[in-house]
């Protein structure tokens, strides 16, 4: 099993599964809310212009999100 | 299933003279809006809920065999545990907690059928209200040209309740979905997806305790308890009941055990529904392509890229503007001529006398102002629909949201304060999306600092005063015209930094924002939006700018000066003349004179109006394409004392007055109808008139010591 890292140091392009996820605050749950759970598969789309915020896709949309809270979101990267 | 009786009376009984209520819901994007004007047309009823600032909007639809049938749409969401107002009426709505509106009899859910997982989060959570719902899954034709189908039998088996396939856009479905809506014999929706063993107790307690305290139905109870689990801050609107404090006893005790023990109660309810509709989506979703980039993608590899994505901005805004000064300058002049034929019409009907003025100056001439800028506010408001509608607005919202960051707000307030640079109002309508209250409250306490196209007109005259002739460079002129707008964007960005850290201050907003595929905008909604919006604006600042209208009128022409008496003279005695001489000890550190007060009290109307007052304080012609008269007149005022009154430095102290004050009742109007108070609007007025006044007094006392 290869080792986790943040969904914010997920290079641009590549894949990855959710593997860990904050239990608490009001914007993790929305995020799972909106279907980003341990397990789900995400891509790291881009990041915008000036760097911040990143913009994911996942179960066939695409989801912008703040690098703070990428930071707390731990992925494992899809060996392609 | 034994049936509550509530539901069982309202659902079974269509033989009622009663017209059967549907509440349309559905997540943001899912052409919701669109279904809605297909099924209600032109029927629609535009309001707001009381106590909040989000719409509420009822249509009529009809059935096949002509019976009509309620259509609340309610505003999108992305799950009944709400984050913002809108959510929050949708969620108490439904759940019956609102006083002002009945909870619906049956339930129409529309899902986007590209985004089916995400989509029936929210039919999952609606599905356990347990009244009848009908699911509408729209966009068949996109997911079909993405490479997937939904099998429209097997989710209806399922779910339990009937699904009928649409393409709102075109009107494929709406037939199936008419009869459908009129069925008398809807079944119930039933839950299918069994409560996480962990907090199985919790509900359990919850519901009865919804059920014995709070009055609820047993099963809006399952509901509500399931929600309270998952809500971790709730958010509370105006008009909904708040809960028994049994029951909220009952959810902190519960809430502390879990904390104790480190269980994720809110994570494991999202996550077990997700499981349930993981299940539903393989069963009923058929991949029938090879998936790649989608045009949508290919797009914002451009419109969001590091170089092309800015140049793509400016271009869009370039041509909002244009399109705003150019588009609307011929329906503003048709304006202009009407008011002006209404005018001499009551001149002419009307004996002369106090009312025949009090029509043709006060109303006619002060609602008049206003309505001239209508043209202006609705092609802005037609390019924000257009720029919703296509997806472009998230787009930059994405772009500019780490600038915007540095000032403590995130990228949705990129948009109504670009707008407010044209007119305030549209952008302060605007900050509607932005779902978190104090960002919203700070962006509309700034947006009236962006200099709006009202104040066009004042800084021409005084840039015309400041730098006669033409023998100076149009880049000066141009270079204090830029001054201008920057000196007012670089105030709103510092008072939203500042309001951010001590008035409102909050946590650091999130931009948690779905970047909804490319559509092309459907030009009939756009507009049908852009008519609401103007509507409402009319409707709702209508009367306060009537009524402040004619007091403006009444204080410039009373007392009435003798007979024969010219407009300057009557002006110079009237009320305003009065209130003139009152305002001077606090504008003559600025350099501003009793007269120059006048025309500050006359901006209420709207800024430009200083100009008109400037014309007959001075008693020059004044011309809309030609200044050099009233400029003259000006340059000839004198102090008692011999000095010129407008000396370059007060030219300038004027403009800068300009830049900050708030002088505009549409605005104040509309921030009262958006704040639903007082409070708001008047503070924004006392901090940004404080604020012209204290530069313009350092701009005048600075320059005079200096020697200008």
């Amino acid at each position: 099993m290869a080792a986790s890292i943040k969904l914010s140091e997920l290079p641009v392009g590549a894949s990855a599964t959710v593997r860990e996820f904050p239990k608490t605050g009001s914007a993790f749950i929305r995020l799972r809310e909106m279907g980003l759970l341990a397990g789900t598969r995400v891509t790291l789309i881009r990041t915008a212009p000036l760097g911040d915020p990143l913009e994911i896709k996942l179960r066939g949309y695409n989801l912008t999100l703040r690098k703070t809270e990428a930071d707390y979101v731990l992925v494992e990267p899809t060996t392609a | 299933m034994a049936l509550p009786s509530h539901i069982s009376s309202s659902a079974a009984n269509p033989s009622s003279a009663r017209t059967p209520v549907y509440a349309l819901v559905g997540n943001p994007n899912c052409g919701k809006s669109t279904l809605f004007n297909a099924l209600t047309g032109l029927k629609q009823k535009v309001g707001n809920y009381p106590g909040v600032t989000v719409e509420k909007k009822v249509g009529t639809a009809y059935s096949q065999h002509g019976q009509p049938i309620t259509v609340i749409d309610l505003p999108g969401a992305y799950s009944l545990a709400a984050r913002s107002p809108d959510e929050a009426v949708t969620r108490d709505v439904l759940l019956g907690r609102r006083a002002d509106t009945a909870q619906p009899d049956r339930i129409l859910c529309i899902i986007d059928a590209t985004n089916l997982e995400r989509n029936l989060y929210l039919v999952h959570q609606i599905l356990d209200l347990g009244r009848p719902v009908l699911l509408v899954v729209n966009m068949m034709d996109l997911a079909a040209a993405a490479g997937t189908t939904v099998d429209v039998a097997r989710l209806e088996q399922e779910l339990g309740i009937p699904v009928i396939a649409c393409e709102a856009v075109n009107g494929k479905g709406l037939i199936e979905l008419k009869l459908a809506m009129s069925r008398a014999d809807l079944p119930l929706a039933r839950h299918a997806w069994a409560i996480p063993a962990a907090i199985a107790p919790a509900v359990t307690e919850l519901q009865a305790s919804l059920i014995a305290h709070d009055r609820k139905a047993p099963l809006v109870a399952r509901a509500e308890a399931l929600l309270l689990l998952t809500d971790q801050d709730s958010v509370r609107v105006a008009g909904s009941t708040p809960l028994h404090a049994r029951t909220g006893e009952i959810l902190r005790t519960w809430q502390q055990r879990w904390e104790g023990e480190g269980t994720d109660w809110a994570g494991t309810l999202v996550n077990s529904r997700y499981d349930a509709i993981g299940r539903i989506a393989a069963d009923v979703l058929l991949q029938t392509g090879e998936t790649g980039p989608t045009a949508s993608d290919r797009i914002d590899a451009v419109v969001t890229h590091p170089v092309w994505g800015w140049l793509v901005l400016g271009a869009v805004m370039t041509l909002l503007f244009l399109s705003i000064f150019t588009l609307a300058e011929y329906p503003m002049n048709v304006i202009d001529a009407q008011i002006a034929h209404l005018a001499d019409w009551v001149k002419s009907a009307l004996p002369p006398g106090d009312l025949r003025d009090l029509i043709t100056s006060g109303a006619i001439g002060g609602v008049g102002g206003v309505i001239i800028f209508l043209p202006q506010i609705l092609i802005l408001f037609f390019f924000i629909g257009l720029l919703e509608s296509t997806g472009y607005m998230a787009r930059a919202a994405f772009i500019m949201d780490r600038l915007m960051a540095r000032v403590g707000l995130n990228g949705k307030s990129f948009i109504p304060l670009l707008s407010s640079y044209a007119c305030a109002i549209p952008g302060i309508m605007a900050t509607r999306t932005i779902e978190d209250q104090k960002d919203r409250l700070v962006t509309i306490l700034v947006a009236p600092l962006m200099s709006c196209s009202a104040r066009l007109p004042v800084y021409l005259l005084m840039i015309a005063a400041l730098v006669p002739g033409d023998r100076v460079p149009l880049f000066t002129k141009v270079g204090i015209m830029i001054l201008m707008y920057a000196l007012g964007t670089v105030g709103a960005f510092g008072f939203a930094w500042l309001f951010k850290r001590t008035l409102l201050k909050g946590a650091p907003p999130l931009m948690i924002m779905e970047l909804p595929p490319y559509r092309l905008p459907r030009v009939k909604d756009v507009a049908l939006h852009m008519l609401e919006r103007g509507w409402l604006f009319l409707r709702r600042a209508g009367t306060i700018i009537l009524g402040i209208s004619i007091v403006l009128w009444f204080l410039s022409a009373y007392p009435k000066a003798p007979d024969g008496a010219t407009d300057q003279q009557q002006l110079a005695q009237s009320f305003a003349g009065r209130a003139g001489h009152l305002l001077e000890p606090a504008i003559r550190p600025l350099g501003l004179d009793w007269q120059i007060g006048i025309g500050l009290i006359t901006s209420f109307a709207a800024r430009e109006v200083f100009v008109s007052t400037m014309a007959v304080v001075f008693n020059a012609e004044a011309k809309d394409d030609d200044t050099t008269p009233l400029r003259q007149a000006m340059l000839a005022a004198k102090w008692p004392d011999g000095r010129a009154l407008f000396t370059p430095l007060v030219c300038f102290t004027l403009m800068i007055f300009y830049v900050f004050a708030m002088q505009c009742i549409s605005t104040i109007a509309v921030v009262r109808r958006e704040t639903n108070g007082w409070k708001w609007p008047l503070f924004q007025t006392a901090y940004m008139t404080g604020t012209a006044w204290i530069l313009s007094f350092i701009v005048y006392q600075g320059g005079t010591a200096l020697g200008f």
